[in-house]
């Protein structure tokens, strides 16, 4: 039903009416098995995309999380049409699009420094697509008028964007890019030329522009924060690849590399040896003392792991003789108003990066050179292969 | 605050002293002398009489009959509009090579650029009377383009191609053209390409993403190319000499005329005079669309 009407193209109010929950699952993007290779043949050959597939489903708002160079917004491009796969499928709602040029898909893009039309008015800007789609000029002078609305710059249509801020361009941008009801919308970096304040009022506003068009968002960003706030899913990409594709939750809590543990907020790694076993849990000995962690299939006695530590799941005590956990002493702290970072040294052996939240007004907790004990729960921690 | 401002504005008068010189020597004397001499009186023998007169521009658009009465002579105003015409038929030939042409070096790598962008210049360094000449070989009777054409038996007589309007408008044109394409070209190249792919990605085809925004953001490169077209050609006199077999006089070679073989100095400079109306006028023009480009694109 909504695919129905995207394409037709009957504006945005036929969109809002299609975003009941209880509409079926739609396949939005198929995206099977995409080589994209720069420069083929030449001395300065990169392969941007080794490889790639992802599902993205209708009314979804999915993340491409990646450092600079990792290929995700080769990925939106090559959704987008400006480029064309190496090899592989790309799908858009079951249609194949690898030949199509971009003017012959259904989907919009906000480019990452807006690429606004410094001659046309903010009104004409929005209309654009809306003319090249040959409305009639009842029907987009209604959709322009909608979409100014929506991203409140009614009182702005006969500026230019010369004349307009940079978070206003912005909101352009996105207003253009939906005004012509897109299927899907490509984001690629939007925010991040905004500052702090902004980009943060961006997001949430964002996100209800989702949830009240229905579109399928597609939003490039390297920002994990971002990501993590926004996003239905995440694929976290790196070096061509995908990694992990999940929720915000799994993609934190879950990570199944190292890679992705360390890209998505802090992370502490332990390399540890398992010197026992329990109903449940491996039993490690590190540097400072005895730790427990969840038992995966196949940990044996005497084998080296990784253990994984978000630095938030620690709690942290004055180091009290009877402790049986983890022992160490402060040996750096930052204060950061919300909660303070201390960096605390394991016996001889490795600092790791613990987060305390400061509950209480006054004098932190815990000095430079204060011995404390740590207590961490089992079930928080995870055991990388 | 405000003096020290006003202190260094005077400076600033006195550092474009040198400038104001030489546009005054060099540029403001010679046409104020030339204003001067159309309104005198002509020395058949070369020269001018110093005595005031208007003479020279009733000579434009009337002479006296054999019973010194003012009558209708359209020759000149003939050659004023022919003039204007040929001028604005080769700037449009300019604009419809040029601007593919420009739009082609824009497309190259940026290694590439320079040297296309070389090439464009490279027929400023030998004469523009040589290359007119070159023109005569071209379109002449047993030229370059007849004469294969008669060996095929497409045509047997001769096109008689030169000494025509045409073949002077393709003089002017080919002569002005590297100053249609390099002003466009540096209007698109700073063309941001990414516009393009929004547009792309709006739905626009290749015909609409060129009438919708290549051609409106590189108006300013257009027009000041259609103005370094037009201003000289109206002035122009090797191709109309040499092209046109001074039989279609244009107002260049008009001037030319008048100075060096009439002898009628004062005719000359009023002809001058209005060629310089002509220009002032296009420039105005062109100096008013850029400011209301400018108050539009309100860059604040």
């Amino acid at each position: 039903m909504f695919v129905i009407s995207a394409s037709l193209g009957v504006g945005f109010a036929a969109i809002r009416s299609c975003t009941d929950p209880g509409i079926a699952m739609v396949t939005a993007v198929e995206v099977k098995s995409i080589v994209k290779t720069f420069g083929a043949g030449s001395m300065h050959e990169v392969t941007a995309l080794k490889t790639v597939s992802l599902t993205i489903e209708g009314n979804e708002f999915f993340t491409l999380l990646g450092p600079s160079g990792c290929g995700k917004t080769t990925m939106l491009r090559l959704i987008a049409g400006f480029e064309m796969p190496t090899s592989g499928e790309i799908l858009l709602f079951g249609k194949h699009m690898e030949d199509l040029p971009p003017h012959q898909r259904n989907v919009n893009t906000v480019f990452q420094h807006y690429a606004l039309f410094p001659h046309m008015s903010v009104a004409e800007n929005v209309a654009f697509g809306l003319r090249r789609l040959r409305k009639s000029p009842d029907e987009i002078r209604k959709t322009v008028g909608n979409m100014l609305d929506l991203v409140k710059l009614g009182e702005l249509a006969e500026r230019k964007p010369a004349q307009l801020s940079g978070g206003q361009q912005q909101r352009v941008a996105l207003a253009r890019a939906l005004a012509p009801g897109p299927g899907v919308l490509l984001l690629d970096e939007p925010l991040s030329a905004l500052d702090l304040k902004l980009r943060q009022a961006m997001r949430l506003e964002l996100k209800h522009l989702q949830r009240e068009t229905g579109i399928t968002f597609i939003f490039v960003t390297h920002d994990q924060e971002e990501a993590l706030s926004m996003s239905d899913r995440i694929a976290v990409m790196s070096d061509g690849r995908v990694q992990q594709v999940g929720t915000p939750t799994d993609i934190y809590e879950f990570p199944i590399n190292r890679f992705v543990a360390e890209f998505i907020g802090d992370a502490n790694f332990m390399d540890v040896r398992i010197v026992g076993l329990e109903q449940g849990h491996v039993v490690c000995q590190t540097a400072g003392g005895i730790l427990r962690a969840p038992r995966m299939d196949g940990s044996s006695v005497g084998d080296s792991v990784t253990i994984f530590l978000r630095p938030e799941k620690v709690g942290l005590h004055r180091e009290d003789e009877h402790d049986d956990g983890l022992r160490g002493e402060v040996v750096d702290l930052v204060y950061y108003g919300g909660q303070t970072a201390y960096s605390v040294a394991l016996g001889e052996g490795p600092t790791i990066l613990v987060e305390d939240r400061n509950l209480t007004t006054g004098e932190r907790r815990f000095a430079v050179g204060d011995r404390i004990g740590l207590r961490i729960d089992p079930e928080t921690l995870r055991v990388l292969s | 605050m405000e003096g020290i401002l006003r202190k260094r504005l005077g400076r600033i008068w006195v550092g474009l002293a040198p400038a104001w010189i030489i546009i005054g020597v060099f540029m403001l004397v010679p046409i104020m002398l030339m204003a001067v001499i159309s309104f005198l009186e002509a020395n058949p023998y070369g020269g001018v009489y110093p005595r005031f007169s208007t003479d020279a521009y009733v000579q434009i658009a009337f002479e006296y009959d054999l019973a010194d009465n003012l009558i209708f002579n359209p020759i000149y105003i003939t050659i004023i509009l022919r003039s204007v015409v040929l001028s604005i038929l080769a700037t449009v030939a300019c604009l419809v090579i040029g601007f593919p042409v420009a739009y082609f070096i824009t497309l190259q790598p940026a290694s590439r650029r320079n040297f296309y962008i070389y090439l464009v210049t490279v027929p400023f360094w030998t004469n523009l009377l040589v290359r007119t000449f070159s023109w005569i070989l071209i379109l002449g009777r047993n030229g370059v383009i007849e004469t294969p054409l008669q060996l095929l038996g497409i045509i047997e007589e001769s096109l008689n191609m030169m000494y025509t309007n045409g073949a002077i408008t393709v003089g002017l044109a080919y002569s002005y053209l590297p100053l249609m394409i390099l002003p466009i070209y540096a209007s698109l190249e700073k063309l941001d390409f990414r516009l393009v792919e929004a547009a792309s990605d709006l739905y626009a085809n290749r015909l609409e993403i060129m009438t919708r925004v290549v051609i409106p953001l590189s108006m300013p490169g257009i027009i000041a190319g259609c103005m370094l077209v037009y201003i000289p050609s109206l002035g122009a006199f090797i191709a109309p000499d040499l092209l046109g077999g001074g039989k279609r006089l244009l107002l260049g070679s008009l001037v030319q005329f008048q100075f060096a073989t009439a002898r009628n100095w004062p005719f000359g400079a009023a002809i001058a005079m209005i060629l310089l109306a002509f220009v002032v006028l296009s420039l105005m023009v062109y100096a008013r669309a850029a400011r209301r480009r400018a108050i539009q694109e309100g860059a604040t």
